[in-house]
Order: C-alpha cells, then structure tokens, then sequence
C-alpha cells in the first residue's frame, strides 16, 4: 500500500467499549461488587479477564473501576501513596484513553482513587470510592494452603490459626512482627486481608465515610467495605494493636502523623523520610510547610553547594 | 413459536452503556448506604405490569448467566416475560431457589422471602437478590435499621412491602452471612436491604 502518510485515525481501527471491558463482562463484576457490599469481608468470586497489563501491575483494580466508572467521574491512582510512579501513571492513562475520564492527583476533587497498597492521608469523604488492588486475597492463605479448608474455616468462622499465626510473632519477636497486610475483622464476622497496605493505614478503614472495594485480578476476587463498617486489627489484651511511628517529620513538608517512605541518599549511610503520599506533601508545601531537607530559594547556593562538596 | 408482542422490542436502553453504568452507580451507593434513597432516571420503558425502575435495574443486572423468577402479577403478564427475554437474554425461572434475580410486582402477596436462595455457608454470595416494585419511599410505614453503611440508624418507609416484614427479615438477618438481599425499586428511585442491614423494632 502506497497511500500517503496521514495522521488522521485509521477509520477501521479497532474501537473498545467504553473504559475498555464489555458490557457482559461488566454486569458480571457489578454483581460481584454488590455481593461483595452485602457482605462485608467476604471474597466474592468472579471471572478475572485478561487485561492489557500483566497480573500484579492491578488487574483486579482495574477491571473493579471499570465496572463502576462512568464519564463524570474524577480518577486518582496511587501506587504506595505516589501519583507519579510507573504503575500509576499507567493505569492513569488507561482510563483517560478507554473511558474518557477526567483525572486527578487530588484527593479530595476525586471521585474514585484507585489505589497499590496505601490510603491516602487526607480524610476520604462520602461519595468517594476507594479501589483497591490487591494480589492475595485471602489472608489465610499462607497458614492454610488449600482454597477448599480456607473457605470451610471463613463458613464456620474458624480464626484460630490467625491468632496463633500472631502469638508466634509476639513469642519469637517479642510483638506482633506483622507490618503489612495485617489481618482485619469485618463487622464482627469476617477476618480480611487489607491488601499489603501498611499496618499505619488500618484505621483509616475503620468506619470509612468512603466506600472501599478490593479486586484480586489473579486470584479472581472481589470483597468490599460499606461506609461506616467496623474494621478492627486483630490483636491480643496484652498486646494491642498498635500503628506504625516515626522519631522525625517528613523532610521535605515537616509532616507527622503521616506514613513516611525512606529515600537513600548517597551510598555512605545518609537517608531521608518523605510523605509516601505525594499530594498530601505536595499540598503542604504549597501551604508553605518547609522539612529539614527541602530546599528553597533562598538557601539555593549553600544546597548546591553541599551537594559538590558530596560528590 | 409465539411471536413476541411488538412491545417486547421497544422500550430498552436507548444508550445500553451509559444507561447501565448510571443505574448500577445508584445501585451500588444504595446498596452500600442501606435505606438511603438514591434517585434513579428513567432509562426504560417497559410494558407493564413491570415499572420503569425495576425494569432499569433488571437490565442493568441480568444476563444469559442469571436465572430470573417473576412473581405471579409478572408472570401472567407474556409481554412482561417477553420484554426481559429480549432485553437481557435471561432465562425465566419457576423455581425461587434457581433464581439469581426476582421481580415482585405485588410484595403484599409475597409469602416467603426464605422461599428463594440464601446461598451456602460457603458461598453465600450464591443466593437471590429479590427486587420489589414499591410505590413509595417514604410514605409506608417507617422502618428502622442499623449495621454496614449506616452511620447510626436510617429510617425508610417503602409501601407495599411483604406480610410480616419485620418476622422475615429478622430470620433473614438470623442466617449471616447466608441470606437475601432486598432492593426496592420505586418511581424515580432505588433503595436497597443488604442481607446486613439489621431491623431494629420499634418503641411500640
């Protein structure tokens, strides 16, 4: 074919439904979802299809927020907290591109935030929905191998291997060592995974205002948190549940109370705490917040500086 | 074969996308915040006795994979089972316990919710979604609930709702996590029970 180059589309170029999945595939995890809303914690079993991106980059989240999304929604994805890592942006541009929709780095402007492994720092509010993408569901799993005793011990609502799975933590390291993916108990009935956020977010799930919806791509679940819900970390008496700490404030917004990620700086020991979530240090520092290590215009030159003198 | 009535055809989705993603949004916020009431368009056009909402709902939620019993009021009414054949590819079922969707055109007379499927212990997500058409929200007689998705308590006063409501549902609650989940379609609006949903009694 000899036609002149153009970069008009080409007219016969495959089109996707809107926000790429069927419509049949659609009504099918719709139905999941709803199960999953009627019972809180239970993981619903749904017919995983193959999407454009491998298992474990979010293909349960994704196939969740497409079944739900509509062309007024506001999308925000997060990856460990971050706006602009790989898996976000991907997933970003994604939906943009199959949907339509507008997106965000806000948290508060979006209408659904789908999220790998953090909740955002700022306080969800009704109307938001919360996707999750998770890659086991089932927090049994690793004590209990088979799918076939793990479903009979969530029937018969058999927890003791959870807590023997935690009091080992605690007689061989003195505390439950458990930091991610600590196991939650829904409304008093189902134990949950929360997915591999860290422990610092559980409860943020507590009695969420936002809806919360899970989808496991790979292992073809999905569960789901109502607004409102009890969401309690298992834990002892004597050894209670307790969140995650830091001894220093983000450096770049002076943040605390807030989960932080360590950045290396240089390969003699020298290392850094920031915000995991980059809006909520973002919009600190526009609100004038300023960390230790945050440069600014005025300390410019000393900076550079310290920086040639490392190198 | 019968030849389907003419209105069998007519009155679908006119945007089948669209339609079904804003019906399953109302869905699901009502779903997730029990007793609330969220506003439905009108998307379909159904022969009755079916209702638009219902018939939004059942399109929006039914397909070749999912079993739908009607109630007699439905049942009798060819156009009615002709309309969700051609809409939605669902086959109708007589028996409740085969269903994965009922239609309850008249709730009055809906003896038994414990009639249909509750799912297994192990799976009860197996069970009916059972969609009553009511004519009000508001004017019935109030009830009261607590649990998942409300904050405190929700009041919510569908009419007609089926005969001993407050028995059946408290046996329905009694089998978590096993159990039916209620959604009440009325003009313009969707509400919905989740098998959750706890009914509290009232201060007589």
């Amino acid at each position: 074919m000899t036609s002149p180059a153009t970069d008009a589309p080409e007219p016969t170029l495959a089109r996707y439904n809107f926000a790429y999945l069927d419509e049949q595939t659609k009504r099918m995890i719709r139905r999941a979802i709803l199960k999953g809303i009627a019972i809180p914690g239970y993981q619903v079993p749904f017919a995983s299809r193959e999407m454009p991106m491998p298992y474990g980059w979010g293909t349960g989240g994704v196939q969740v927020t497409a079944a739900i999304i509509g062309p007024d929604d506001v999308l925000k994805v997060i990856d460990q907290g971050a706006d602009d890592t790989t898996n976000a942006v991907s997933i970003r541009a994604f939906f943009a591109r199959t949907a339509g929709v507008a997106t965000t780095t806000a948290t508060p402007e979006a209408t659904i935030i789908q999220t790998r492994h953090r909740i955002p720092e700022t306080k969800l509010r009704e109307g938001q929905v919360l996707v999750y993408q998770v890659p086991i569901p089932e927090p049994l799993r690793f004590l209990e191998p088979r799918e076939t005793e793990t479903r009979k011990m969530h029937a018969l609502e058999e927890y003791g291997l959870m807590h023997v799975k935690l009091y080992e933590d605690i007689a061989r390291n003195g505390r439950i060592a458990t930091t991610y993916a600590y196991p939650v108990k829904v409304e008093g009935r189902y134990v949950m995974d929360p997915s591999p956020t860290p422990k610092f977010d559980n409860p943020k799930m507590h009695r969420s205002e936002a809806l919360q919806l899970f989808g496991a791509g790979r292992e073809k679940r999905i569960y789901a948190i109502p607004p409102h819900t009890d969401v309690v970390s298992l834990d002892f008496e004597d050894h209670p549940f307790e969140i995650q700490s830091f001894d220093q404030p983000c450096a770049l917004c002076g943040g605390e109370g807030v989960y932080l990620d360590e950045v290396v700086l240089d390969d003699r020991g020298g290392r850094m705490f920031v915000c995991s979530d980059t809006h909520h240090c973002e919009s600190r520092r526009a609100e004038g917040h300023r960390g230790a290590l945050l440069g600014d215009e005025a300390s410019a030159d000393a900076a550079s500086a310290t920086v040639k003198e490392e190198m | 074969m019968v030849a389907a009535t003419a209105s069998a055809y007519e009155g679908g989705f006119s945007d089948p996308v669209g339609a079904a993603q804003t019906v399953f949004r109302a869905l699901m916020d009502a779903m997730a915040r029990p007793g609330s009431i969220q506003p439905l368009p009108d998307v379909a056009v159904p022969p009755a006795p079916l209702t638009a909402s219902a018939a939004a709902l059942i399109a929006t939620l039914a397909d070749a994979d999912t079993p739908v019993w009607l109630d007699p009021l439905l049942a009798k009414a060819d156009a009615v089972r002709d309309w969700i054949i051609f809409h939605t590819g669902a086959p109708i079922t007589a028996h409740q316990p085969d269903a994965a969707f009922a239609l309850v055109a008249a709730p009055q007379n809906l003896s038994a919710l414990n009639g249909f499927a509750l799912g297994t212990q192990d799976y009860p997500d197996r069970s009916t979604t059972v969609i009553l058409q009511v004519d009000t929200l508001a004017a019935g007689a109030p009830l009261s609930f607590e649990g998942p998705g409300i904050e405190s308590r929700v009041k919510i006063a569908p009419a007609p709702m089926p005969q001993h409501f407050g028995a059946q549902w408290a046996a329905n609650r009694q089998a978590f996590p096993r159990g039916i989940d209620l959604v009440l379609a009325a003009p313009g609006a969707v509400a919905a029970l989740p098998r959750s949903a706890r009914l509290i009694r009232q201060e007589a």
